[in-house]
């Protein structure tokens, strides 16, 4: 063909993936809107379940039927079997998922057996290797279809440029909608809908070419079914080994392989879900393989002898003269590649930067990483763009030295088999409580060195990886250690050869050194947790009353989760806990809600680490070892009972505790009321007296001491006006007198001229930094607003006593309220002092400010008479106030 | 009082439901056996089975579980008002 | 030579008016306005009479007064007392903690001059 229906062909999977951004896009927005009507729907659900049928089933699938028959079907009947027994399996995973956190199947992993860092990276690494040829695989299909739909010369040169201009433009989307979330959460709204989407253009454009094929070139059904047996496919016989064994590589490979883990566990958004897809996912799956061999036999009848089947669903169109069909038959491969691209580099970057980049960082940046403020979300982003990057990068370079030449299906296996390694250490963490980490990591090893030794390295072809005398007479010399005949049993089918040895001997290993291995403390509770998940999913007792400082947990949080998330996350654990303020008591309860908020961010290991850095490394104690020593459940409850009844006696007496000193100081200050008064008042009339008398009394004054005692007077003049304004301005405040005039108007005018007029007429050099900030409208008394901007910003102006004094506003905006940040570099305030700096007259350092102290009291009342607030918000560095501003004034009670 | 009718139709409901669970659990078992039967098939001579019947066997069974597990999930879903302490509080259908 | 007088306050204008009113009757006047340092300027300076407000930043005048009244070499150190707040309660403590005179702020200049003249006569 020509020139022209190239570009047609680029023009039309541009179309498709600007369309797939449209959807992606809306789907985020209508997300974070809190709508998602669609995201709701267990179809959507069970649509991106499809990500399991790549280019591999799209073209693959007919060409494997035309090869060996219906041995095809075994890929598609396993998953449907682990569908089928949702109950048994899956039901838990995806529990134990959701409520741990869980990120990742290296997270699951290294979550259930100690949160240990080890096997989180050993998962992540082997992932990487086994998913990897996978991804090549996508890129071979994209490529080659290309090719030959373009009818361009199958020249390496321009193959090898598409591949990469394929995966170049992969990475884009999948940093784009994998990694757009600021808050580093794992669920993925947009790539959920393109993947749906991209499912049922999959499975519309593989039913069309079989329709065409079942009705438009044969002549229906029956004559489909004679062609059958009138081909060579009749010849098919099966094989035993082969079938149950790919059944179970399957069926496997559905529950371990990262990509289905991500869109069954990660992503899911309700349980029940899994219910509709334990009948509508075998139902697609179904479909998909329905016409598989319709496609295959007509293609073997009416295609030259040396076509190559694996491209059928394509050239059969093609050769009939359909381009319209075949236009649609390449995008359906398109979309299958694609769509296991990006789910699969979404979750291997997530694993990757969690596991090992993450860890790597928070361990250089000095010892202390954990506590520095500032925001490590970028960070943690910034990691996963660059795994995406370097995971297509891979598959890219894979698909350069392995010549995309091997037929599609065996590389499929050789990664279904690689991950199938995950299968043990999976089932056993889950359902057996002796699993150990060592266990683990033991099964692991094993099981991938056989993988690796017996299939992936023979894999390359004799003399690349292995040499072909290794292979004939075994390493070492050795014929029992021959990688496709081990133990010296021969005639054994490599592939189930692999699979035999690796998964047995992988699993033997796991349970052996399970059963001679003691687990740690942590690991015994996580083994717990997983396998009594519906017996206590409410209650994961890993941490207990640590002496963690609440604020330093704070600091940390907001860098991880997000300022406002986190603050957020502590005032309602705050308030949980009976508190008022915004920090809570570093409980066990609470330090494990926020593990677990971390974990959705940086990984169940990483996030341990982390608060175990804060907390002070003892983790669990012994009423924790008791708990899991405890086997009944009676004793858990009643163990459980008493912690809660100790834990409120202890609150309840803090709390008086607290009220009473609150009481006291409060009293102290009201005796000191008057006091105060007169010491304000008395203190510029000193000066105002002292001074006229000098005038009055002295003649021998010279103009220039006459003119500056009369300014000294003026002054204190102005200055007792301005205490008196204060004073009359809080009682009118405080007894609920004042009349506001509510007014419209752009938060940010009201802002930039209350920075303005704080700053006017002073020396100091305050620097004021004000974020950007969507046009924000607000209703309120506009004077009475920017009389507290002013305020908060004078204060930052007198107290803040860092070298470069420095101001940052800071504006978020939720529904019903718009947050003002006022956020200096200085020294902050201790937490004993955060609450009284309202009180009237207290200052925290008497003599620096010319102000009476009262003008914080004065704008709490202000804020609290527009319905909205000021506080002290802990952790920022340095002194920090929060205006809180409804949109619209509410008149407060009265 | 309660009376005793509705006593004996609450153990039915009961009992029905939990008959469902095990049909939802044995089903995968029973597809896993009929999908092994091809490994029965004698693979030489007059009575070989045609690989057009093959895939008319192996369609068809997999057309039948769907079905029964959608209207047993059905089912399940539409009894899930129905506290059963089988479920140990987890597995409540939506009601 | 005049007599030497120490004036221990923080507020600038206050100390002109009252450096102003004494130097003008020949005195000679030094003012220090910290509290935490106050007792070693008082060492230094070895003034005849000390005038001392009771609202200072770092440490209060009482504080101070206590001090004073402890070390051998100042124990009888005429002091005055000031202060804004005007309290009976304020001058209890005042004569508690052993000053020699006790003013409200605003006062007389005339006051602050005969007090000081008083109590080094």
């Amino acid at each position: 063909m020509n020139v022209g229906s190239l570009n047609a062909l680029i023009a039309v999977c541009l179309i498709y993936v600007i369309f797939l951004f449209g959807v992606a896009f809306a789907a985020e927005r209508a997300a974070m809107r809190g709508k998602g009507g669609l995201l709701k729907l267990p179809l959507v659900y069970t649509l991106s379940l499809s990500v399991y049928c790549t280019a591999w089933t799209f073209y693959g699938a007919v060409g494997y039927a035309a090869r060996s028959g219906l041995e095809y079907l075994t890929i598609y009947i396993g998953p449907s079997l682990v569908l089928f027994g949702w109950w048994w399996g899956l039901r838990k995973m995806v529990r134990i998922g959701r409520s741990q956190r869980i990120t990742s199947i290296a997270d699951m992993i290294s979550s259930r057996y100690g949160k240990s860092n080890i096997l989180a990276v050993g998962v992540t690494v082997l992932a990487v290797i086994g998913t990897t040829p996978y991804i090549a695989l996508q890129l071979q299909s994209v490529t080659t279809s290309f090719a030959v739909f373009s009818g361009a010369p199958e020249s390496p040169g321009t193959l090898t440029a598409t591949a990469l201009w394929v995966a170049a433009g992969l990475a884009v989307f999948t940093i784009l909608f994998g990694t757009r979330n600021l808050d580093a959460n794992e669920r993925h709204y947009g790539v959920v809908m393109a993947i749906a989407v991209e499912a049922i253009v999959k499975l519309f454009a593989l039913l069309a070419v079989g329709v065409f094929v079942v009705w438009g070139i044969a002549d229906g059904p029956s004559d489909i079914l004679n062609r059958i047996d009138n081909s060579k496919i009749a010849n098919w016989e099966i094989q035993g080994g082969r079938w149950a064994g790919l059944i179970f590589l399957s069926a496997a490979a559905i529950l371990c392989l990262p990509r289905m883990f991500q869109v069954m566990v990660v992503e899911n958004e309700n349980e029940d879900h899994l219910r509709t897809a334990s009948w509508a996912f075998p139902a697609y799956l179904m479909i998909m393989s329905l016409f598989v061999v319709p496609i295959a036999v007509v293609g073997l009848d009416l295609l030259p002898a040396g076509a190559n089947p694996d491209l059928f669903v394509l050239t059969l169109p093609l050769a009939t003269g359909n381009e319209g069909l075949a236009m649609l038959s390449f995008l359906g491969g398109f979309s299958s590649a694609t769509s296991m691209v990006i789910v699969a580099a979404i979750a291997l970057s997530t694993m990757v930067s969690n596991h090992i980049v993450m860890p790597i960082w928070l361990s250089t940046s000095d010892g202390n990483g954990a506590t520095i403020s500032g925001d490590v979300r970028g960070v943690v982003l910034m990691s996963r763009r660059i795994s995406i990057v370097v995971v297509l990068l891979l598959g890219y370079i894979y698909y350069r030295v392995s010549g995309g030449g091997t037929a599609l299906a065996s590389i499929g296996l050789i990664s279904f088999t690689a991950v199938a390694q995950f299968l043990p250490v999976l089932v056993g963490g889950i359902f057996w409580r002796g699993a150990t980490r060592l266990g683990a990591i033991a099964g692991l090893t094993v099981g991938f060195v056989l993988w690796a030794y017996c299939l992936f390295l023979p894999s390359f072809g004799p003399d690349v990886v292995l040499s072909s005398n290794l292979l004939e007479y075994g390493l070492f010399g050795f014929s029992w250690l021959r990688p496709q005949a081990l133990f010296g049993i021969t005639g054994l089918d490599p592939l189930i050869h692999t699979v035999f040895w690796s998964i047995s001997l992988n699993t033997l290993a796991f349970f052996l050194v399970s059963l001679l291995s003691f687990p740690e403390p942590l690991e015994r509770l996580q083994g717990a947790q997983f396998v009594n998940i519906f017996e206590h999913s409410s209650r994961t007792p890993t941490w207990s009353g640590g002496v963690a400082k609440s604020e330093e947990l704070m600091v940390m949080a907001q860098r991880i989760l997000g300022a406002r998330e986190a603050q957020v996350l502590f005032a309602r654990e705050a308030e949980r806990q009976g508190l008022s303020g915004v920090l809570p008591e570093p409980n066990a309860a609470f330090l494990q809600v926020l593990e677990r908020e971390l974990s959705g961010s940086v990984g169940a290991a990483t996030a341990h680490a982390m608060v175990s850095q804060i907390v002070g490394g003892a983790s669990v104690s012994v009423q924790d070892l008791m708990a899991v020593a405890n086997e009944t459940a009676q004793i858990m409850e009643y163990s459980s009972q008493l912690e809660v009844k100790s834990d409120e006696l202890e609150r309840t007496a803090r709390q008086l505790r607290r009220a009473n000193e609150k009481l006291l100081q409060v009293s102290e200050q009201k005796d000191d009321f008057l006091s105060q008064v007169s010491h304000e008042l008395r203190t510029p009339m000193t000066s105002v007296r002292a001074f006229s008398e000098i005038l009055r009394d002295s003649e021998k004054l010279s103009e220039e001491d006459k003119r500056r005692y009369s300014g000294i007077i003026y002054n204190e003049a102005v200055r007792l006006t301005r205490l008196l304004d204060d004073l009359l301005d809080l009682n009118v405040l405080e007894n609920g007198r004042v009349s506001l005039h509510t007014q419209e108007a752009v938060l940010k005018e009201v802002l930039d001229h209350a920075i303005e007029t704080a700053l006017s007429g002073s020396e100091a050099k305050l620097k004021v930094e004000r974020s950007k900030s969507a046009l924000i409208l607000i209703e309120t008394d506009l004077d009475r607003l920017g009389q507290v901007f002013i305020n908060v910003i004078r204060n930052a102006q007198k107290y803040c006593e860092a070298e470069s004094p420095k101001l940052s506003i800071v504006i978020t905006e939720d529904v019903e309220q718009v947050l003002v940040d006022f956020i200096d570099n200085g020294t902050g305030i201790p937490h004993e002092a955060q609450e009284m700096i309202f009180d009237k007259f207290a200052r925290m350092n008497p003599q620096k400010a010319g102000g009476a102290g009262l003008g914080l009291a004065i704008c709490r009342e202000i804020m609290q008479r527009l319905g909205g607030d000021i506080a002290y918000l802990p952790g920022q560095g340095g002194t920090a106030f929060r205006v809180t501003v409804p949109h619209r004034m509410r008149m407060a009670a009265q | 009082m309660r009376p005793p009718a509705q006593t004996v139709f609450l153990e039915r409901q009961t009992y029905r439901r939990r008959r469902l669970i095990d049909l939802i659990k044995i089903l995968p078992l029973i597809g896993l056996v009929l999908w092994l039967v091809p490994l029965l098939w004698p693979t030489e001579g007059a009575e070989q089975v045609s690989s057009a019947n093959a895939t008319i066997y192996i369609f068809a069974i997999w057309f039948v579980l769907i079905v029964a597990k959608a209207l047993s999930v059905n089912a399940f879903n539409a009894g899930g008002s129905q506290k059963d302490d089988e479920l140990k509080g987890d597995e409540r259908g939506q009601s | 030579m005049g007599k030497r007088v120490l004036l221990i306050e923080d507020e600038p204008n206050i100390i002109e008016a009252i450096s102003f009113i004494l130097s003008r009757d020949g005195w000679d006047v030094a003012t220090h306005s910290n509290g935490h340092t106050a007792v070693d300027a008082i060492r230094e300076r070895e003034p005849d009479v000390i005038i001392l407000d009771v609202m200072l930043p770092g440490r209060s005048g009482y504080e101070i007064l206590g001090d004073i009244r402890a070390d051998g070499n100042t124990s009888v150190l005429p002091v005055l007392m000031l202060t804004a707040r005007g309290q009976a309660k304020d001058r209890e403590m005042a004569e508690a903690a052993g000053a020699s005179m006790f003013m409200t702020k605003p006062f007389s200049n005339a006051d602050v001059l005969n007090a000081v003249n008083e109590l080094v006569a």
